[in-house]
């Protein structure tokens, strides 16, 4: 007979994975189900990196309010884990008269937000800040608290503080259909397996109005927005020195420049209605029109080379807020339509989702020893393993450099091989360790990495490479690799 | 951190590299280090498991990994000290690196540091080429790494991207791994191969040109897979109807780009052309000490061209360590398009003789071109080509350098 679990969660990207780690603090049997090969593999992953405050979220929605709540405890959670984040600040810029009016009104919603500390500052101020930038920008809008982030840590450290607080991660988990009955969950994958839980938690992002449809809801319905972006090399990184933004519309946050945790530049994201859900191809046009805009804002960038190019989805839908719910008599909590705010909600919209189960009759005993995360952190500004000697002592895989662009070394990939939450394929390994993001994007170390990650884990490199018949679905769908 | 001396630091174990240690060695220079990030030293001609190295430097025809073992093999008996798996991650000061091995972290200062780092080619990314991003695509040197050096898998059937003279060592290791060539790919009106001197390399060329049909004014719109490569999207430039080869593999070829973060991160003067550390004929850059050579000045040459060069610098090392003095007056050399870069791309007063001939390649094909030197309103020298080809180098005399005012504007190169 297979165990029933007190809770299942759908979708091991931001907001599945922070639900777990949530639960995980408490005297729960919690499993983390994923239809892909990791963690964190949809729009989590391709995305601007940007830890948002929510300075012009709606006023009034939950998106603004989980938005305030996430940014108090991630203040927290970030340092601890050692999640690759930098303090810079973000800068609207205003272009045409038309923007530079609409400045006063994005001040009053900031301050309504709870982001008292956002100024409207001149157009001698913003090119005090941004000397680099095109001429004519009327003025700006300064957002002190706009942080870049790694969005690959961040899923993979609330995922492993969950699993080693008990919480079991199964991936390649595709669910078809789930049944309700007596007081049971029956979630059913592709592949004939059968989980059974007492509540639900769908988390599954841009599949969240699947799901909710096979619970009977009708609720929202997701449209896949694609958004392509460009990264540049890190010799552009000097260009900036703040977040760039533009004047947001309805429609989107429109095209920013920012820099990375990484070290490199990021242009993006163009935002296009697509019906096909897997669709993360970059296009002509898209990288055209990036290149138009980029030109625009930033001129000197043209002059650098790009090191990537790739294309996220976020799971728009017909609302204009989160989606969110309880169906306190499934026992059942859909979070849908988390669009592109949801690395930075993550933690609200869990600590929120707790609320809604307990409120279902779901017992949320704190364990005594909640144990922590500790990441390996793989920004920029912390100190790298390459820099240590003191770690290269210890091991002198630490100083045994396989990446050359990103300094990588053989210590680093070995530990991410063999991770709790293991690196399984090359994009993963990327995710958690840099190796093969850089300049040469793989091409000086990326034979290497295949024979290392083949020997350490079993697999034929037939396999890694694609040439195999790859499993359910690879975890290096789309995206950045 | 522990700081070392050594008398001349060099970047990069490659045929520049070594060649100019040999030579300093050769010339009484007591210390010559050295260092390479990879675990072999010997540089690019260890992946080239293909003939055609040689010739000029040892007067026989070997492959590349032989031609590197030759080279590894003259710097260890001449007493040059190698260190492999050691990287340059930054600089200490104006003469010192910082170091990075398993051994640990360190400083090494010199009083002459020769950069040598190499050239990559723009992989797909760098080329803005949409679609999705799936297994099977490489540049040359991925290629060359997956098949020689790692024996792994890599496909059936293959793209190469690009038609010069490293697409044919492409060919080679393609066919050698016992894929299929689909085509060749190039956005240039035609293919810009050399025949080269060797006889057998022009067979080779010969032979592939016969097999495998070259699509000239092409280029790929689309990678198609999402997993792995399954074909590619082929366009004509100037517009008009597309069409799908299969395939599972694509190699980028050539679009050479310096390795130059080393030298960029020391702020040394770049070429806005070569893109490589601006130099003169004694290969000095633009700060006193510090010299670079080989495929860093401008993209990929021959072997034997990069070992000249390590040679001739190894010459001006040699002086600089007995106190010549560093020029201060340095006068750029600016290519004008369609001329895409020029080499040396700056003059100093000690050499201006004129011995040694000028390089540049163009970026399209010109017929019956006559390249103009001028100096503000002045023409200094006219040569007449008959055919310019992108991707090929070409001589300029360089007989008219001693007519040079060294302080007045900068010297231009142009297609008149």
């Amino acid at each position: 007979m297979h165990p029933v679990y007190d809770v299942a969660i759908i979708g091991a990207g931001a907001v599945g994975t922070a639900v777990a780690r949530e639960l995980s603090r408490y005297h729960l049997k919690i499993i983390l189900l994923e239809a892909k090969a990791d963690v964190g593999m949809g729009t989590t992953k391709a995305n601007t990196a940007i830890w948002h405050t929510g300075f012009d979220a709606k006023p009034g929605t939950l998106e603004a309010r989980l938005l305030r709540r996430s940014y108090a405890l991630m203040e927290k959670f970030v340092p601890e884990a050692g999640i690759p984040t930098e303090p810079l600040g973000g800068l609207l810029v205003a272009w045409t008269e038309d923007q530079y009016h609409t400045l006063p009104s994005l001040l009053e919603r900031a301050h309504t937000n709870g982001v008292t500390d956002v100024r409207i500052i001149s157009a001698e101020d913003v090119y005090r800040l941004e000397p680099r930038l095109n001429a004519g920008a009327w003025g700006g809008l300064f957002v002190p608290g706009e942080s870049l982030l790694c969005p690959f840590t961040l899923p993979l450290a609330f995922a492993t503080q969950a699993v080693i607080n008990g919480a079991e991660l199964r991936l390649n988990f595709r669910v078809q259909g789930i049944a309700l009955e007596d007081g049971i969950t029956r979630i059913v994958s592709e592949d004939g397996q059968t989980v059974a839980a007492r509540y639900l938690v769908n988390a599954a992002g841009l599949y969240s109005d699947e799901i909710d449809r096979m619970l009977g809801h009708h609720d929202f319905t997701v449209t896949p927005r694609r958004g392509e972006l460009i990264v540049y090399d890190k010799f552009a990184r000097t260009l900036i020195n703040h977040i760039i933004l533009p004047v947001p519309t309805p429609i989107t946050k429109g095209v920013l420049i920012s820099p990375t945790v990484y070290g490199n530049i990021l242009l993006g994201p163009t935002a296009e209605d697509l019906d096909d859900k897997t669709n993360t191809a970059t296009s002509r046009q898209g990288l055209e029109m990036l290149l138009e805009k980029g030109r625009a804002i930033l001129p000197d960038l043209m002059k650098e080379e790009v090191t990537a190019t790739y294309a996220g989805l976020r799971a728009a839908t017909e609302h204009k807020d989160y989606q969110i719910r309880l169906h306190a008599g499934q026992r059942y909590v859909c979070a849908g339509g988390i669009r592109s705010t949801g690395v930075s909600a993550a933690m609200g919209i869990a600590d929120y989702i707790g609320g809604l189960l307990s409120e279902a009759g779901l017992e949320l005993r704190p364990k005594d020893n909640f144990l922590p995360v500790h990441m390996p952190n793989i920004g920029q500004a912390a100190p790298r393993p390459y820099q240590q000697p003191e770690r290269i002592a210890q091991n002198p895989d630490y100083g045994r450099i396989v990446c050359h662009c990103e300094k990588v070394s053989l210590g680093e990939i070995l530990d991410a091989i063999h991770a709790p939450i293991p690196a399984r394929t090359l994009d993963g390994l990327r995710r958690r360790t840099r190796a093969m993001q850089g300049r040469c994007q793989g091409f000086n170390c990326q034979a290497h990495i295949v024979d290392i990650l083949a020997r350490e884990t079993g697999q034929d490199p037939r396999v890694l490479l694609a040439l195999e018949k790859f499993p359910a679905d690879p975890a290096d769908d789309g995206g950045q690799s | 951190m522990t700081a070392e001396r050594t008398d001349v630091l060099i970047v990069g174990a490659g045929p520049a590299g070594l060649s100019a240690a040999l030579e300093l060695k050769r010339l009484g220079v007591p210390r010559v280090t050295v260092v390479d990030r990879e675990p072999q030293p010997g540089g690019m001609p260890r992946l080239c498991h293909h003939t055609g190295f040689g010739v000029w430097d040892f007067h026989r025809m070997l492959s590349g990994p032989q031609y590197a073992r030759r080279y590894v093999r003259l710097a260890e008996a001449a007493g040059v000290e190698i260190r492999t798996e050691t990287t340059v991650t930054g600089w200490a000061d104006d003469h010192a690196l910082t170091l990075t091995s398993p051994a640990g972290t360190g400083v090494l200062q010199s009083d002459a540091i020769l950069l040598a780092t190499g050239v990559r080619e723009r992989p797909r990314s760098a080329r803005l080429t949409p679609g999705y991003r799936p297994r099977g695509v490489f540049t040359t040197g991925s290629l060359q790494r997956f098949v020689d050096e790692r024996h792994l898998p890599v496909g059936k059937r293959a793209v190469i991207v690009g038609a010069e003279e490293v697409s044919l060592s492409a060919f080679m290791t393609l066919t050698g791994a016992g894929l299929e060539v689909a085509a060749i790919v190039t956005e240039l009106p035609r293919h810009q191969m050399n025949y080269f001197p060797y006889a057998p390399v022009k067979w080779l060329l010969v032979d592939m040109l016969h097999r495998v049909p070259v699509l000239t004014a092409a280029r790929v719109e689309r990678i198609l897979g999402r997993f792995r490569v399954e074909g590619v999207e082929v366009s004509p430039v100037a517009g008009g109807e597309r069409r799908v080869i299969p395939c599972d593999t694509v190699v980028f070829t050539g679009d050479w780009i310096p390795e130059h973060e080393v030298a960029r991160s020391g702020e040394l003067r770049m070429d806005a052309g070569t893109r490589g550390p601006q130099v003169d004929f004694a290969f000095r850059t633009s700060r006193a000490g510090i010299f670079a050579a080989g495929n860093l000045l401008r993209g990929a040459e021959t072997a034997a061209t990069s070992a000249a060069e390590g040679r001739r610098a190894a010459g001006w090392i040699a002086r600089f360590l007995q106190g010549a003095p560093w020029p201060k007056v340095r006068l750029p050399v600016v290519a004008e398009p369609p001329i895409k870069w020029v080499f040396p791309n700056a003059l100093s007063a000690d050499t201006l003789r004129g011995e040694q001939p000028l390089t540049f390649r163009t970026a399209d094909f010109v017929e019956n071109a006559v390249v103009q030197v001028s100096q503000g309103n002045d023409v200094l020298y006219r040569q007449s080509f008959r055919y310019l080809t992108p991707n090929r180098t070409f001589r300029l005399d360089a007989a008219w350098l001693p007519r040079v005012a060294l302080r007045g504007e900068p010297v231009r190169i142009r297609v008149a």
